[in-house]
């Protein structure tokens, strides 16, 4: 069973935990500035809101990068970045609709979401369960289930 | 190691930027951030200089545990010559700009001299350069930092500012970083205006590594965090309701210090609650409380973040308030409501917005104001002296007025940001400053909470709660449950939690885990990230050594024994009403238990012996 991140801006405190967690499991250090999910703060507003690849199935960046250095884990459905072939040409940058794959100047190569092969370090360290890692058939199933809620006798219609 | 073993000096008068290697031998004794700083200043610089002089020295310090994913594992420290208090000032702030001074690769960054004109030092990574502040000179933090951002095209820069207050001499004055978290207390930002330098920008990418054993690392904060989660304090009160938590707490005790402490129970408390914070008003249809804010890596996030009700006369014609931000902690609602006798939620949100705009400390502000009031009320101010304000307590128009007066340090605002001490003396009446050291008493009443007065005498930066919490013990009963009324062995419990505070201050960690942890807790990480066997009992140790410390430094600005006192208010007038009636401080009891516990002599004053023990 394939699952997905699911991330509910509304829990969310800002405290980057999930870019601490994502930066040191991928680059051993402890730096949000590496960190493949990004918290932005919309501070007028009081609002956080973590983002990060959505994983999409007809993936820009894969169909994009000219090298095949974009390829899809079967088992995860995480488009991953194979280092080895990755030229940081920059393309699947320029192609990602939502931004989120950059190109990271340290090391020459693109990074991205994996899903940590399956096992997400975000939602792992994620104090508030903001990020959450679901069944990817069913990422509407707490909003659903907010919904259906209402039919219960005594709750305020809205 | 966790710390990245690299000082930046900065030099305003030369305009230099240096780098040294950090003192790994001080840092055996002293760890970090409190503790450390304190010893560089200590041997760097002679205590009795003028603390708005160049000779003076600002020290912007991070923990080993600063930009790990520790819980709260973002602070630093602020630590220098007060100007308030003429003792040592060491204030200490969340947000962001901590872990991304230990992202850029600095333990520290000591600041001397004074620039001829005003500067911000600008850090990114290894290069640190001063650039002119002109145009930022004369603008609120909130602007500044607006400016700095859009200046350098980098929305992920993080900014330590001042704002006008701090220009204009206002001893309280704060350092606000990421709009609304501050190193509030004792006018460091005074200290910062006084050396032209308006702001520090950084902004850092290479990350905190060399953690010495990161697979147990993980372990010890993991285990850790799970603590915090499952506590009462840490894993409910303060997420619900923030530390807005104790307002109804701390009244229904009857230690509520209301109208320059004239009554120890506040009537309109509960309109200015935590639970005030999450009523849904009329006008909007919305709470006060928007979200809840954490710091970096803090896995509690009590910071509030709060809208003001558009409609309120503060800000109904004022847009550039009407949006969320940085929302009320309980001192700074105590300070600028209970103290000053205002019960209205959204003037005192504003006044809390004023003072991250401009850089103020809310506890010093509000119990400056509260004690004007008293004087007003007596007579001895007029509105003359006042500008034509009506400073009767209860007023929230009066409260506010002044607020944006001190903000830009004018009119009779640059009298009220002298501090309630400077003031009361210059209208007679030392007697109604509600202060030690010359700070301001925090949000406890030491008549009717023993421990905490016999800690508001013995700090080493003045009036404060954050040197030593017997709250804690005393009300909320963690980690036992003590009598508030009875001084009774509060000597020995104040020095346990002004040693260990001191261990979590040196740590890159925010006090408000000490609810739920203790050293015991505190140990396990730091042994993980830093070289050398950290155990609790060293720790301990270690917090009596920077408190011992602390006070060598005070001592050698000028201050004695006789400085650990407390107003005749708190020793000879007694409660007038509430369930702590008839109470007194039982200071002239407990101050000579507390010396000789701490192994002082009768006079106070540090004995050979005891600084040998403490290899001071």
């Amino acid at each position: 069973m394939q699952k997905s991140l699911v991330i509910d801006a509304d829990k969310c405190t800002g405290c980057l935990q999930c870019e601490m967690a994502c930066s040191v499991h991928a680059e051993g250090v402890f730096n949000p500035s590496k960190s493949r999910i990004k918290t932005f703060p919309f501070h007028d507003e009081g609002i956080f809101v973590p983002y990060t690849c959505t994983q999409c199935d007809e993936a820009w960046c894969l169909h994009a990068c000219p090298v095949e250095a974009i390829q899809l884990n079967r088992e995860t459905g995480a488009k991953e970045v194979i280092n080895d072939l990755c030229v940081g040409c920059k393309v699947c940058t320029i192609s990602c609709p939502f931004g989120t794959i950059n190109y990271n100047a340290d090391s020459g190569k693109v990074i991205k979401c994996d899903l940590c092969g399956g096992d997400p370090e975000c939602a792992k360290a994620c104090p508030t369960s903001a990020i959450t890692y679901v069944d990817a058939n069913w990422t509407g199933y707490d909003k659903m289930k907010q919904y259906a809620a209402k039919a219960i006798p005594g709750q305020p219609a809205s | 190691m966790s710390w990245t073993k690299k000082v930046l000096r900065v030099n305003l008068t030369e305009g230099t930027c240096k780098e040294e290697p950090l003192n790994m031998e001080w840092v055996e004794q002293f760890l970090g951030q409190r503790g450390l700083a304190t010893k560089y200043l200590v041997e760097e610089m002679d205590p009795a200089v003028d603390a708005l002089s160049p000779e003076n020295k600002m020290i912007f310090i991070t923990g080993p545990l600063t930009g790990t994913m520790a819980s709260t594992g973002g602070r630093y420290s602020v630590v220098t010559k007060s100007p308030l208090t003429g003792g040592l000032a060491c204030s200490n702030s969340g947000g962001f700009f901590g872990n991304e001074m230990k992202n850029a690769g600095w333990d520290m960054v000591i600041v001397e001299g004074k620039s001829a004109a005003p500067v911000y030092l600008n850090i990114q990574n290894e290069k640190a350069e001063l650039l002119s502040a002109e145009g930022y000179w004369g603008k609120s933090a909130w602007e500044t930092e607006e400016g700095l951002k859009a200046q350098h095209q980098d929305p992920l820069l993080r900014v330590a500012t001042i704002g006008v207050s701090g220009e204009k001499g206002v001893l309280y004055a704060a350092i606000i970083n990421d709009l609304h978290r501050a190193a509030g207390r004792s006018g460091v930002g005074t200290v910062m205006g006084s050396k032209n330098l308006k702001a520090i920008t950084i902004r850092g990418t290479k990350g905190v590594g060399n953690i010495k054993d990161p697979a147990r690392f993980f372990q010890a904060t993991q285990e850790a965090k799970q603590v915090l989660a499952e506590n009462p304090v840490t894993g409910e009160g303060l997420p619900a309701l923030g530390t807005q938590v104790l307002m109804n707490v701390i009244n229904e005790v009857g230690g509520m210090p209301t109208r320059n402490w004239q009554d120890s129970v506040f009537e309109g408390a509960g309109k200015i609650s935590g639970e005030a914070m999450l009523e849904v008003r009329e006008s909007d249809g919305k709470a006060n409380l928007t979200r809840n804010g954490g710091c970096f890596a803090c896995t509690i996030a009590c910071g509030r973040i709060s809208t003001i009700d558009p409609e309120h006369f503060t800000v109904k014609d004022k847009p550039e308030y009407q949006i969320a931000s940085g929302g009320l902690e309980y001192e700074a609602s105590w300070a600028l409501g209970c103290d000053t006798g205002v019960d209205d939620l959204d003037a005192l949100t504003y006044a809390n917005f004023l003072c991250n705009e401009q850089g103020m400390d809310p506890i010093s502000l509000g119990s400056t104001i509260a004690s004007a009031m008293e004087l007003y009320e007596m007579g001895v101010i007029s509105k003359e002296d006042t500008g034509g304000i009506e400073l009767n307590f209860g007023s929230a128009e009066a409260m506010v007025a002044v607020c944006e007066l001190v903000g830009k340090g004018e009119g009779f605002g640059a009298i009220i940001g002298q501090g309630s001490k400077r003031m009361c003396e210059k209208y007679g009446h030392p007697e109604l400053s509600m202060t030690s050291r010359g700070q301001e008493f925090p949000a406890y009443d030491g008549r009717a909470i023993q421990g905490i007065g016999l800690g508001y005498a013995t700090s080493n930066r003045g009036g404060c709660h954050l040197r030593g919490y017997t709250i804690a013990s005393e009300v909320l009963g963690v980690p036992i449950k003590t009598d508030p009324a009875d001084a009774d062995g509060k000597a020995d419990l104040l020095i346990a939690f002004q040693n260990a505070t001191a261990a979590f201050d040196s740590a890159g960690i925010c006090i408000f885990t000490s609810f739920a942890w203790t050293l015991e807790n505190v140990a396990p990480q730091l042994d993980a990230a830093c070289e050398g066997d950290w155990t609790p009992e060293r720790l301990e140790e270690l917090g009596e050594r920077v408190y011992n410390l602390e006070r060598q430094f005070n001592y050698a600005a000028g201050q004695s024994g006789a400085d650990d006192t407390l107003p005749d208010r708190l020793t000879k007038e007694a409660i007038k009403q509430g369930p702590m009636k008839g109470q007194v401080s039982q200071l002239a009891k407990m101050l000579p238990e507390y010396y000789a516990a701490r192994g002082w002599n009768a006079d106070g004053t540090i004995p050979q012996e005891t600084k040998d023990r403490l290899g001071l």
